[in-house]
């Protein structure tokens, strides 16, 4: 009797779980459950899915984003807070490299190198790349941030604890702690501005259009051609961020 | 035969039942409004982060009142540049009217934010002057109006 239990145990146990495998591969192969399984929410195709691109050779360092951004979404204005900020490279004849950003290029630049010493000198814009595997979204604790349905990685202000556990994440230095409302905070590419079909700050201001932003699934927008049309690159491609902000004519010094 | 199940079973049951019922009913506390609709964060966040008022209304917003400027800038130079990179975050303005609310930029170190030399700044992308030397002591205003930068004053 003992044996037979067992016996009939193990045949229902065995069973069940065949059952139960078999149950999950199936539901796995359901395109509607790899949300469930995945955590890759089903984008929605309608809305645009922003890319940026920055033309370095057209960047003339003059700061006039940063300061439109500031003054756009009331960031603070002590000199450590930006949401976009302006570096100046400068490669000198020895291959030594000279990089400064004084006061995010808010107020400016002045070459402080020789121009004899100078092989090549650019300016580079960095703002938040809006990453489409972003190192912040996977590290937040609470759900707080996260990337929009268009792409855009967005923080919920009421949601944040503020763990600082994104800032030291972002790879591109993106994020700071807001000193008052002690959450993150961040570029938002002026989502505020996209809803209304205003540009971003940055975008609006630039006098030399060195900053464009468009949408990556319509094949035909100025942005893509641009993309098609020039050799860009992404910072840090081995981080494998996915990020979405292209530079256009990018050297190797940039980090 | 007849099933049969030990009572120590029956109240290990019972407390995981508890436990469980506890599990939900915290989560369905914990967990806020419209969380995981899109994906792992409140839906609702979205609204919030659309909702602040712009500071820049766009040159759209200008040349509705301002038709001459746009057709003096239009010629000239300076005709990809918007109105509020020069005249600063203008939405009050728009609504106000006020010229109070509205940077007029004067002097020669606003102009030379893009027009003083730097070896940083591609020649094809724009003209520069030095302004250590070219003119000291003059506005750049006296000769050049900035809206039609090389239809100098007389």
């Amino acid at each position: 009797m003992e044996e037979e239990k067992v016996k009939s145990s193990r045949r229902k146990f065995l069973k069940s779980a065949a059952t139960l495998a078999g149950a999950t591969v199936g539901f796995s192969l359901l395109k509607s459950s790899q949300f469930l399984l995945y955590g890759a929410e089903p984008k929605d195709e309608s809305l645009p899915w922003y890319g940026i691109v920055i033309d370095i050779q057209k960047c003339i360092g003059c700061g006039s984003c940063a300061k439109a951004c500031k003054n756009e979404n009331d960031v603070p204005v002590e000199p450590f807070f930006f949401r976009t900020w302006v570096e100046q490279y400068t490669v000198k004849n020895d291959g030594s490299v000279n990089i400064v950003s004084p006061n995010g290029g808010i107020d400016g630049f002045e070459q402080t190198v020789p121009d004899k010493d100078i092989f090549k000198s650019f300016f580079v814009p960095k703002m938040c790349n809006h990453c489409a595997k972003s190192p912040c979204i996977q590290v937040c604790p609470v759900g707080a941030t996260y990337d929009s349905p268009e792409g855009v990685v967005l923080v919920d202000e009421k949601y944040c604890i503020g763990c600082r556990y994104c800032v030291q994440a972002c790879p591109y230095g993106c994020r700071f702690i807001h000193p008052v409302k002690k959450v993150a905070n961040k570029c938002t590419l002026c989502y505020h501005r996209l809803k209304k079909n205003l540009a971003p700050a940055c975008m609006e201001v630039c006098p030399t259009g060195a900053r464009m932003y468009g949408n990556l699934r319509d094949k035909n927008s100025e942005l893509v051609k641009f993309l098609k049309e020039h050799t860009t690159q992404v910072l840090r491609p081995h981080l494998n961020t996915g990020s979405k902000l292209y530079y256009n004519a990018l050297s190797s010094e940039v980090r | 035969m007849k099933f049969y199940i030990p009572p120590q079973l029956t109240r290990l049951a019972l407390v995981f039942a508890i436990f469980i019922a506890l599990f939900l009913a915290l989560r369905h506390f914990l967990i806020p409004d419209t969380f995981g609709e899109l994906g792992h964060y409140r839906a609702a966040s979205l609204i919030d982060n659309a909702k602040p008022d712009v500071h820049y209304a766009g040159q759209l917003a200008c040349f509705e009142c301002h038709q001459d400027i746009e057709d003096l800038k239009k010629k000239d130079a300076h005709k990809e540049i918007h109105c509020e990179t020069c005249h600063g975050s203008g939405q009050k303005h728009v609504l106000s009217g006020e010229a109070a609310d509205i940077i007029k930029p004067a002097g020669r170190e606003f102009c030379g934010r893009c027009h003083d030399m730097n070896a940083a700044k591609q020649k094809s992308v724009i003209h520069q002057i030095d302004l250590k030397s070219n003119n000291v002591g003059k506005s750049c205003l006296e000769c050049h109006n900035p809206h039609q930068p090389w239809k100098k004053k007389k």
